[in-house]
């Protein structure tokens, strides 16, 4: 590409969805409707576990005002011994999570859909809906799922030749474990939980949908990628792909959660069998019960030092609680927990639990918060024995360019020391810290680090010149995180006009081509990669079109400012041609001018990340307050500074959460006990400091503007980092999650 | 569907009127910041909403001089906040009402709701009964008086009989060198709801207390006056025995349960730290007093 200036790629430019959310103009998920539209509703299960012995809809259907009703009787059937994969989704459990077939799995799980024309009707017909339910025993958190003698959820399932709820394992390696240990000085273990936790994203699921007479469907509703909503839809209805069209509305967070569904397929069951619009939206009593929070976990990590701080061994078992079926991220904590350290003997192991709670979905850096939570406690033991600068250990271990990392990739660029150092330089590693201020509070400083691995995939922008010169730009990426922004900052430098001339919008399904999720860090790296193709295509015919108004040779001609101009004195004087005035002749020179291009895009290197916070503890009531936070990261280069800040700050508020006060409740009868945001304790604006980010920019060389990922690795510190601190503050370590205010007062009021 | 009634009457003779009339199937509506809520939820379907926010003996706030007050039961906290002297004879009281749930919900968010919700948790109780305010009830039988800690009954649950509605809150005079404070633990900053409330009314002469009164909240099936707590206040200097007494006090009251918000033990510990915390602020209070 051109020489970079600077113009627009990081400038902080007025996000192009600003106006309409602060004006509540912006269309939500839930803000769709149609003419004659009538509602859905979806029966949950009362049991935590238990057989469907039948299910009557009859009274339901004869209710006046019932238009349809659904079971998973109406859905495409995927049999339990033949895996059909949707990228990491396996339909057959999609298919049983969105409505029970053989068993209801958990307190919640959906039974049946309704349409109804009012919210009131649908309520009334789920209650005439006759379930008979055998109810059988439950098992919710991992300890009681892989007994010898839990209740089996699912009869299929198989561990070492035995039934069991352990789903599946994954194990990564690399030298001798054995030998590591035995040439250590010192070694660490420890066993450590975490709660679920939820990605609590504020607006809650919703859709509104429409089969048509013709067999032709269309959706609304928002989601993490709309060709997911689409293809997940055709093969949970069997309708095909081209005869849906999916609409991405404005999304109000997803964090990973919204790259599934819960509601369109069965919305487009009961509007096919109803012949009506159906629109469904989930409460957020739904939303905590019955979509997928985090899993918690049971981890136990072991590592081995040298006595100057080199790491010589790490061994990680790693139980995720997949929820009632399948699908923990395992590769989260058995791939990243050791990544960003060259360590030769490596053992890392993860266990996919079963249990009878909601289907686990993607939360930020899936997995990764809970294996850097174990293993950068335990690194922080061993430098504290080993009387190690804690960071200093960090920069001595990171990985180098080349290493192989134990998932099987070969580095690239490597940026984790930089991240570290950042730390290490800045004010707040250096800044006095008073330890007792006040009679009954204590004060504590840790650090931990984090690792990601980034994602590039495929992705489609098109670009189009409007008729008055300006610049149309189409992604198949929904925005939860400041794409639009971010690419119309790219196109803007590209073409070299104001940034203002440029309206980036998200297409539909049927009107931009394929496009991966929104997920994995991935979009603003592929799109703005294939944003830039796009404009590299866009500049040529714009060349080519100045070429023949001065009749030159296309060669002799350049692209500079938004004009173009003759490449130099031998191609002859001309003035220069602007957009607009390029535009205007557009159809006499060869007709309109824009293109699209796909890509599936490759060189997303890995996001390190490092992190420092003070924290206070009012010892006597056992409160944990975060006083400052410091968060460095190497994003390769920030397209648009504040959103890489709000990524980085969210990630860390998210992480304080996990850390301090949000955890899953269940009641004697596996019911989630605290369905509500008053009691699922998300952080609010004052629990938590303003927290810095410190953005490190060492352009990937993969990469047209040097984009790193960004979103996921500012999550994967923050649990280790805070307990760190909190045993620098009380001298106490906590291996289990949150360190919520009884816990704390009862482990300083322990003997030990 | 079910259709609601809804009423708003100027006086408070019709409100009891059409309360008693509706036996049972109406609910009072003062700031609704609790009702509309438990409707949504399904927690409650009244057939009848009688809003008490027209009848003006229900949003007044009376001076009635050395430091004394009556408030209507459906002052909503913002308003009480804006008044010029209720906050500095009962800051304690003022600062647990503000407490109520957020700024918004402070526009609508009454006193007498909060009592009238029955929670153990409601923060501006505990304050309430620390001060001994009295609280002012009307019925088909006429009026009488109970002090506050005598009107919740349980969880959800309170001593009025059918028709009766909640009017207004009396404050006492308040001798010289009074105060009062109130906190609660909850483990956010804001936003949540209290696992215990504690409050403390003091007055005290030449820095030794001359009469106490402690409110306890979140830890029983009602709002808790201490009686054990004040007297250990009394007669001290807020010496560490004598707080200690108090705490020991407050968590031998303590009949709490395990639950979301909190455990037994947490609950009982919490309620001897906060004694002290608040009886601190109280005092220091009183001698600006």
């Amino acid at each position: 590409m051109n020489e970079m200036s600077t113009k627009w790629i990081g400038a902080r430019t007025i996000r192009p969805d600003g106006a309409d959310k602060v004006t509540g103009r912006a269309q939500y998920s839930a803000d769709y409707n149609m003419p004659g539209m009538v509602w859905g509703k979806i029966l949950r299960s009362p049991h935590a576990h238990a057989a469907i012995r039948s299910i009557d809809t009859s009274k339901a259907e004869a209710l006046p005002g019932v238009k349809a009703v659904v079971t998973a009787k109406d859905m495409v059937s995927f049999p339990v011994d033949k895996a059909v994969a949707l990228g990491i989704q396996d339909m057959r459990w999609m298919a049983r999570n969105m409505l029970a077939h053989e068993k209801a799995l958990f307190h919640g799980h959906p039974i049946a859909a309704v349409a109804a024309i009012n919210e009131q009707v649908a309520a009334e017909a789920c209650k005439l809906i006759v379930v008979d339910y055998e109810v059988l025993p439950h098992a919710i958190e991992i300890e009681d799922a892989i007994k010898p003698d839990a209740p089996i959820l699912h009869d299929f399932m198989k561990h070492e030749g035995k039934p069991s709820n352990i789903a599946g394992t994954m194990v990564l390696k690399a030298g001798d474990i054995e030998n590591g240990f035995a040439e250590a000085d010192v070694v660490v273990e420890r066993t450590f939980t975490t709660r679920p936790v939820h990605q609590g994203y504020i607006e809650p699921h919703a859709c509104t949908v429409s089969y048509a007479a013709d067999g032709r469907v269309t959706i609304w509703s928002s989601s993490q990628g709309q060709f997911m909503v689409r293809a997940m839809t055709s093969l949970l209805t069997g309708i095909p792909q081209s005869n849906i069209r999916a609409i991405p509305a404005e999304i109000g967070g997803g964090f990973g959660a919204k790259t599934i569904v819960y509601l369109e397929p069965v919305a487009v069951l009961l509007s096919k069998k109803s012949g009506r619009p159906v629109k469904i939206v989930m409460s957020r009593d739904d939303v905590q019960r019955a979509t997928g929070p985090a899993p918690g976990s049971l981890m136990t990590v072991k590592i081995g030092a040298k006595k100057d701080g080199t790491l010589v061994a790490a061994k990680g078992d790693f139980y995720l609680q997949a929820g009632c079926l399948p699908g923990s991220p395992l590769r989260g904590p058995v791939g990243c927990s050791f990544a960003a350290y060259a360590i030769p003997n490596v053992l890392s192991t993860g266990y996919d639990v079963v249990s009878n709670r909601s289907k686990v979905a993607a939360y930020r850096a899936p997995g990764a918060p809970h294996g850097a939570f174990a293993a950068e406690t335990v690194l922080d033991e061993i430098a504290e024995k080993l009387g190690l600068d804690p960071l200093e250990m960090r920069i001595r271990n990171s990985v180098k360019p080349g290493d192989k990392a134990i998932y099987g990739a070969v580095f690239g660029d490597v940026t984790f020391t930089e991240t570290v150092d950042a730390i290490r330089k800045h004010p707040h590693y250096k800044a006095p810290l008073d330890k007792n201020p006040r009679p009954g509070v204590k004060r504590g400083r840790g650090v931990a680090s984090g690792f990601w691995y980034n994602a590039g995939g495929e992705s489609s922008v098109q670009v189009n010149i409007t008729e008055d010169g300006n610049v149309v730009v189409t992604t198949g990426h929904p925005d939860v995180g400041g794409s639009r922004a971010s690419i119309a900052n790219v196109v803007a430098e590209l073409i070299g006009i104001e940034h203002g001339r440029v309206n980036v919008i998200i297409g539909d399904t049927q009107t931009i081509g394929f496009s991966n999720l929104t997920g994995g860090s991935r979009v603003t790296f592929a799109s703005a990669m294939v944003a830039t193709a796009s404009c590299e295509k866009v500049i040529g015919q714009l060349k080519d079109r100045a070429a023949k108004i001065w009749k030159i040779d296309a060669d002799a001609v350049k692209w500079e400012d938004g004009m173009a101009l003759p490449a130099g004195d031998n191609a002859g004087k001309f003035p220069p041609l602007s957009l607009k005035e390029l535009a205007a002749k557009a159809n006499e020179m060869g007709g309109p001018i824009g293109t699209q291009v796909q890509l599936n895009t490759t060189g997303a290197d890995p996001g390190f990340a490092t992190h420092c916070v003070d924290v206070e503890v009012d010892v006597d009531l056992g409160i944990i307050r975060v006083l400052r936070y410091t968060a460095a990261q190497d994003v390769g280069r920030a397209l648009h500074p504040s959103y890489v800040e709000g990524q980085i700050q969210g990630g860390v508020v998210q992480g304080i959460g996990w850390a301090l006060s949000e955890e899953y409740l269940y009641d004697k009868n596996g019911k989630v006990d605290n369905a509500t945001f008053l009691d699922y304790r998300m952080p609010v604006c004052s629990d938590v400091p303003m927290i810095e980010a410190l953005v490190i920019e060492i352009p990937n060389s993969k990469h047209p503007q040097g984009v790193r990922g960004v979103g996921e690795a500012p999550i994967v510190p923050p649990l280790a980092a805070i307990a760190n601190a909190v045993y620098d503050a009380l001298g106490k370590r906590f291996f289990a999650l949150p360190m919520s205010p009884p816990k704390v007062t009862e482990r300083l009021d322990a003997a030990d | 569907m079910t259709e609601i009634r809804y009423l708003a009457p100027g006086s408070l003779d019709e409100a009891v009127k059409a309360f008693a009339a509706a036996s049972g199937a109406a609910s009072i509506l003062a700031g609704g910041t609790d009702l509309l809520v438990q409707m949504r939820a399904g927690v409650r379907q009244p057939g009848t909403i009688i809003d008490i926010k027209k009848i003006p003996a229900l949003t007044a706030i009376e001076e009635l001089g050395g430091g004394a007050f009556r408030i209507g039961a459906a002052v909503p906290g913002a308003v009480l906040a804006e008044h010029p002297t209720f906050g500095k004879a009962w800051p304690g009281v003022l600062e647990a009402i503000n407490l109520i749930g957020s700024k918004q919900v402070q526009g609508r968010a009454s006193p007498g709701g909060n009592l009238c919700n029955g929670s153990p948790a409601g923060d501006s109780v505990p304050a309430m009964v620390a001060a001994g305010a009295v609280v002012t009830i009307q019925g088909p039988n006429g009026g009488r008086e109970l002090p506050v800690e005598a009107v919740p009954a349980g969880p959800g649950r309170l001593n009025l009989t059918p028709g009766e509605i909640v009017v207004s809150f009396t404050f006492p005079d308040r001798p010289k060198g009074s105060s009062d404070a109130y906190l609660r633990m909850i483990p956010r900053t804001e936003m949540d709801i209290a696992v215990v409330g504690l409050a403390v009314n003091l007055s005290m002469d030449g820095g030794v207390v001359t009469a106490a009164r402690v409110g306890l909240g979140a830890v029983a099936p009602t709002v808790l006056l201490v009686g054990d707590a004040a007297a250990a206040l009394v007669g001290s200097r807020l010496e560490d025995a004598a707080l200690e007494k108090a705490a020991d006090a407050c968590r031998a009251a303590c009949n709490p349960i395990n639950d979301k918000r909190g455990t037994i033990a947490y609950r009982t510990k919490v309620a001897g730290v906060l004694l002290k915390r608040v009886a601190a602020i109280a005092a220091q209070r009183a001698g600006g007093n």
